[in-house]
């Protein structure tokens, strides 16, 4: 084996430096979680994980993240497309505020949602005399997890879209199809594979999310407490090894849910060839 | 992994909306773009623009007076200093790693690089509340640390070297992961030509690495940096929240919105909310400059 020699320096410092801060800061930590977990036999960490109230939050903030991605993705793509594609007042500076979520602290996030979207807020007074509750109900976590979500879908969709060639468009229309037909065969497949990936950062981000939800969500026992606040409801009673088996429990269902969707996407694209 | 929609686009759009609207083939019936832009901007409008003038709004509406004596009390202070302080520590230390990261993937050639950047990709993937609880594993009085640091009286959870450890944990990725790339479209042929005409590995470093990736490194530090004083999740697990002592902004901002203080909550909000509008600012000005160099 013929060694290639290198003429720059400099390898074994950066990367044993990477190597040695990345196992401090993430690696060590993040197996005490595993390790924690492998203390308790497979029946006690069933019996956490299968409490009613348990059930209950993985089903809200698995439900509600998915929800929230899917609709992320119909907005998400349309916003996009309105980016891309037309002109309109004030496109520069919603370009930009597109990140806001991004940017802006969680928290700040969640007391603003709730003020607008509590009874006496600016939304939740006009949804009132219909008596649709938003702020303290599953509802107000599916509205925070759009929030953060929108960004996700609209910057994986962007790129796609601007460097799509035209020339396809072009050659439907000449063929007879009409603009939907157009769209629904040809533009869509294209943008597929960049929407589910957008779709798939929108969830997995909102399945953890914690600031922005908890201050609208009103945390009510079984109805609208999500799976990041059992952790933290167990810990404050100093149970630690029922706050760790959620926490493994949640990152176990988002890596297979993660993984079905890289695995839909490889397939997808077989299939195309 | 959460981060990857906000990295540095290094494409330059070849058309403009004027080019879609030139041809019938890829333009639609006026209806459908008037429908589809009042949807979208609609949606736009009320997921994230009106948070944002909420926050300013709800800030203001006692009065300046009320606005600003929320900002100087001293435990507001208090929690604006550890704020900086936090970032000042957790954006260097990323900023140092992100670079040497990037010198050892982006110029060498090893197995298992790739599971490397996965790895380095991690803390993105992780709910923030979980990136908190393994601090807490690790140093709590439980933890694997814990009767040890007891023993010796050092105090790491509920205090400040604690809320430092979780933001550099949830800011980790930020610098690495914009280097990275850009780093790579590079090559390694400029440095090389450095090192041959006999520049030493610091000075190509200096004098030809750096200029040419500024840019991506500050846009980089910029969104650590926005994270880092943001954070809310991971920090809340390991404040313990004495305030005064161990409270950031965010989680003042917490604390004054749960005693129904909201007038005080939204003026400190409205710091991170500017802090959040000087981010975007700052990154469309250097996504701009880096669209002009390519």
């Amino acid at each position: 084996m013929s060694r290639r020699i290198h003429v720059l320096p400099g390898f074994g410092l950066s990367l044993g430096y990477t190597l040695v801060y990345l196992s401090l800061i993430v690696l060590l930590p993040l197996s005490a979680v595993f390790l924690k977990t492998a203390t308790l036999t497979l029946q006690q960490f069933w019996d956490v994980i299968s409490a009613p109230r348990v059930l209950a939050s993985f089903k809200l903030s698995f439900g509600a993240a998915l929800l929230a991605a899917a609709i992320n993705a119909v907005f998400g793509l349309m916003l996009a497309w309105c980016i891309v594609r037309y002109e309109f007042f004030g496109k520069k500076l919603i370009d930009a505020l597109v990140d806001l979520p991004f940017a802006l602290p969680t928290a700040v996030a969640g007391i603003a949602l709730t003020a607008l979207y509590a009874p006496n807020g600016w939304i939740g007074s006009l949804l009132a005399p219909h008596d649709i509750k938003v702020a303290f109900t599953p509802l107000g976590v599916l509205v925070a997890l759009i929030f953060i979500g929108l960004p996700f879908v609209v910057r994986t969709v962007q790129p796609i879209l601007e460097d799509m060639e035209t020339e396809l468009e072009e050659a439907a229309a000449s063929l007879g199809a009409q603009r939907w037909q157009t769209f629904r065969h040809v533009i869509l497949p294209t943008l597929a594979p960049a929407l589910l990936t957008g779709f798939a950062l929108a969830f997995a981000r909102a399945v953890g999310e914690y600031g922005s939800v908890i201050f609208i969500a009103g945390n009510m026992p079984m109805v609208s407490e999500i799976a990041p606040l059992m952790i933290i409801t167990k810990l404050e009673q100093y149970d630690y090894t029922g706050a760790t088996a959620i926490a493994v429990a949640m990152l176990l269902i988002s890596f297979a849910l993660l993984l079905a969707i890289n695995l839909l996407q490889g397939w997808n694209k077989k299939g195309k060839r | 992994m959460s981060a990857a929609a906000a990295s540095l686009p290094v494409h330059v759009p070849v058309r403009t909306h004027r080019d879609y609207q030139a041809s019938p083939a890829t333009r639609e019936a006026s209806w459908v773009r008037w429908t589809l832009l009042a949807l979208s901007l609609g949606f736009f409008a009320l997921f994230l623009l009106l948070p944002l003038v909420a926050v300013f709004a709800e800030a203001l509406r006692k009065g300046w007076g009320v606005y600003f004596a929320a900002l100087v009390e001293p435990d507001a202070v208090a929690s604006i200093k550890l704020t900086l302080l936090a970032a000042v520590i957790a954006v260097p230390l990323n900023l140092v790693f992100g670079i040497a990261a990037a010198w050892a993937i982006a110029k060498f050639e090893f197995r298992g690089k790739q599971f490397l950047i996965t790895l380095i990709d991690l803390p993105f993937s992780v709910s923030p509340v979980i990136a908190g609880l393994i601090y807490v594993l690790v140093f709590g009085a439980q933890g694997w640390f814990g009767p040890w640091l007891q023993e010796h009286d050092v105090k790491i959870l509920f205090a400040v070297p604690g809320i430092v450890l979780a933001t550099i944990f949830v800011t980790f990725p930020f610098v690495a992961r914009e280097l990275i790339p850009l780093m790579e479209a590079q090559g390694r042929e400029e440095e090389e030509a450095a090192i041959v005409l006999g520049a030493s590995g610091w000075q190509a470093f200096w004098r030809v690495t750096l200029p040419n990736v500024k840019w991506g490194l500050l846009y980089g530090v910029i969104l650590c940096n926005a994270r880092a004083m943001g954070e809310f999740g991971a920090v809340s697990v390991v404040s313990g929240h004495i305030r005064g002592l161990t409270n950031t902004l965010p989680l003042h901002v917490e604390i004054l919105y749960n005693e129904y203080n909201f007038a005080a909550a939204f003026a400190v909000a409205s710091l991170l909310a500017l802090l959040a509008l000087v981010t975007l600012a700052l990154k469309t000005y250097i996504e701009s400059r880096q669209e002009y160099v390519a």
